[in-house]
């Protein structure tokens, strides 16, 4: 009878083909059920869900975007520039030096209680009367911006000399990694504080332009991040590339007829990737460190401009009486240092579980 | 090996030639002489004293007689004070150097102790303790700290005098340069130690029955020794910048001081002096720290 119904020639008594009249086909619910499979994630998503689950670097990041949306909306709502003299009608408040935190000058007293209006200075004035919170704005702006330039200056110039020492091997290798080991033997922060005492002297830029408004010590301090501290993004780059090359899964990509763009592109750079976005994570708080130090020692951002080691220097003068003007930029420096220590870390060990210590 | 050392040695000695051809060039550049001062000089006199120093050489002899007197410690006069360079860091550096041995010291031996403590008793208090002290302090600048503690020990509590050079005290110049080797020392050493008590030879050691203590200080401690050494390069580096701002606000009159004073001063001689005389101090340390590590360690190839 199955014989019939299967329109299947019967074989043989002891054979072992199927009755098919015993199946039905599955239904697409039925179907639905054996697509078992986890969503196909990224290598970025995944190492992202990773970073989320790091409670210390999920809070270095709500810290890092607090103090970001910080400086960027402070300077819209409060009403004074950072090389503003406090001032109220036009006429200059002499009176306004070296506040405490909210507190108003004698003129601002009496100009509220005709009914004017006087934004409140929330960490005080400093001994030019200028607002002291908006400094240590702008200063946090200086900073940040020059740590996260010279940490990308350093990553474009060790990127490329790394990654073509790397492909290219052979004497050309050779003689590049030599020069790098030259430089990387150089006394980094001596040779800065060097350079930076001449470019200051040398660079002269004419006024108006982009580079005048930046002030020479701020170009100089990204020439020296330049000159210098690219040798260990060099390094990196060319040793990671030189193992990836190695690998076995290169060859298997190879030999399956991959082309060379192809493995760039889904095997080299993935995987080089991960100690690219850590190194350049770790750099800023170290460029950071490095730029407060120099304005510290007073070759930082031209006068004007505040950084957060140059207000710390400043407040040296006063520290017996106005302590609080050095805790606020120092504080400031612990933490964006701290949280982007924090987060480097989080993210070493959310992209390159390799390393995790 | 012998091969090893000459190789690392001739390195150490192009480096610091190339520091001091580095620094004189540099300096060459900026524009501006010695003897170009407010009172304009009569032309025939500045003729007679670019003579007399030797300043109508062409640029690379000159060179080479700065280095010629460099080699004979001889650094030239400071532009100003017009005292001998190589004076006065014989009287400063003296006590630069015992600031920044003692915080060498500290910073190794409490770092590796710290770290050691934090591995073994990883995940309990103790652990949790170092690891965020060690982390904050890696976030806090010398200079910040240095300040702090002048404010809240010197001025407020007034519990340490503040230096003066006849009774020097070294405790806070040294707590506020040694606490971020310290701390980046204890992160080390955590870690190389968590990774040496995971090795297969300890656990053999347990088996055998050898004592915890022993284990510990024989087996694990020695291997977890070798990446701390490492540091000790870089480390001598930082304490070296460090000192500089450190001595600065402790007004310490150290090597370091005396630089900063130099570039507010752009007092130039004493710039390059100062500045080839640290650095071929950091190669030096560098190169020992090189040596040394692979005489301990002998599974580290030499190439």
């Amino acid at each position: 009878m199955s014989n019939k119904e299967n329109n299947l020639p019967k074989k043989s008594i002891l054979s072992a083909q199927i009755d098919l009249s015993k199946f039905t086909l599955a239904t697409a619910e039925e179907k639905a059920q054996q697509d078992v499979m986890s969503e196909s994630t990224t290598f970025f998503k995944d190492g992202m869900r990773r970073l989320f689950k790091n409670p210390l670097a999920v809070l270095s990041i709500i810290l890092l975007s607090v103090i970001i949306i910080t400086i960027i909306v402070a300077p819209m709502i409060v009403p004074y520039g950072y090389e503003e003299m406090l001032s109220i009608d036009g006429k200059r408040d002499k009176g306004a030096k070296n506040l405490a935190p909210f507190e108003y000058s004698q003129a601002e007293q009496e100009y509220i209680e005709n009914g004017g209006e006087r934004f409140p200075h929330i960490l005080g004035t400093d001994e030019q009367c200028r607002d002291y919170f908006i400094r240590v704005i702008y200063g946090t702006r200086v900073s940040l911006v020059v740590g996260l330039f010279a940490s990308i200056i350093v990553l474009i110039i060790g990127l490329i000399y790394g990654s073509i020492s790397g492909y290219l091997g052979g004497k050309v290798d050779l003689i590049m990694m030599r020069i790098v080991d030259i430089i990387y033997a150089l006394p980094d922060m001596l040779i800065i504080i060097l350079l930076s005492v001449v470019l200051n002297e040398v660079l002269v830029f004419p006024s108006g332009t982009i580079l005048a408004e930046l002030g020479t010590n701020m170009i100089s301090i990204f020439i020296v991040f330049g000159l210098l501290y690219w040798v260990s993004m060099a390094r990196l780059i060319r040793g990671q590339i030189l193992s990836i090359k190695e690998n076995e899964y290169i060859l298997a990509a190879r030999s399956i007829g991959a082309k060379p763009g192809r493995i760039i592109k889904k095997h080299i750079i993935p995987n080089c990737l991960s100690v690219i976005i850590i190194s350049v994570a770790l750099q800023i708080p170290s460029a950071i460190f490095t730029e407060s130090y120099l304005s510290f020692i007073g070759l930082g951002v031209k006068a004007p401009m505040p950084s957060l080691g140059s207000l710390a220097n400043a407040a040296r003068g006063g520290i017996m009486t106005y302590p609080y003007k050095l805790v606020f930029p120092a504080i400031m420096i612990c933490l964006i240092v701290l949280s982007l220590n924090l987060l480097g870390d989080g993210l070493r060990d959310a992209f390159d579980p390799k390393l995790k210590r | 090996m012998s091969r090893y050392f000459v190789k690392r040695i001739l390195l150490a000695i192009f480096t610091i030639l190339i520091i001091c051809a580095i620094t004189f060039f540099t300096m060459h550049a900026v524009p501006g002489g010695p003897f170009n001062s407010e009172k304009a000089l009569d032309p025939a006199t500045v003729e007679a004293l670019n003579a007399r120093y030797g300043l109508n050489e062409p640029v690379y002899i000159q060179f080479i007689n700065w280095m010629k007197g460099i080699l004979q410690g001889d650094f030239g006069v400071s532009l100003k004070n017009g005292r001998e360079i190589t004076k006065i860091i014989g009287e400063s550096f003296p006590i630069s150097a015992k600031l920044g041995l003692m915080a060498m010291a500290i910073a190794l031996s409490l770092g590796t102790v710290f770290g050691s403590i934090a591995a073994l008793m990883r995940n309990k208090l103790p652990d949790r303790i170092i690891v965020f002290f060690s982390t904050l302090f890696t976030a806090v600048p010398s200079f910040v700290l240095a300040t702090l503690l002048l404010l809240v020990f010197c001025i407020k509590l007034q519990w340490i005098p503040v230096w003066n050079a006849n009774n020097p005290n070294y405790i806070l110049p040294v707590i506020a340069l040694a606490a971020y080797p310290m701390a980046y020392t204890t992160r080390l050493a955590k870690t190389s130690m968590l990774d040496a008590l995971g090795q297969d030879y300890i656990r053999t050691a347990r088996a055998k029955g050898v004592s915890r203590l022993k284990v510990i200080f024989k087996h694990a401690l020695r291997n977890s020794l070798i990446p701390v050494i490492t540091y000790a390069g870089p480390q001598i580096a930082y304490i070296i910048t460090g000192s500089m701002v450190v001595e600065t606000i402790f007004t310490v009159g150290g090597i370091g001081s005396k630089f900063i004073t130099a570039i507010n001063d752009r007092d130039y001689t004493m710039i390059m002096a100062t500045t080839v005389f640290l650095a071929t101090l950091m190669v030096i340390a560098n190169l020992i720290c090189d040596l040394l590590y692979k005489a301990v360690d002998p599974r580290i190839k030499f190439d």
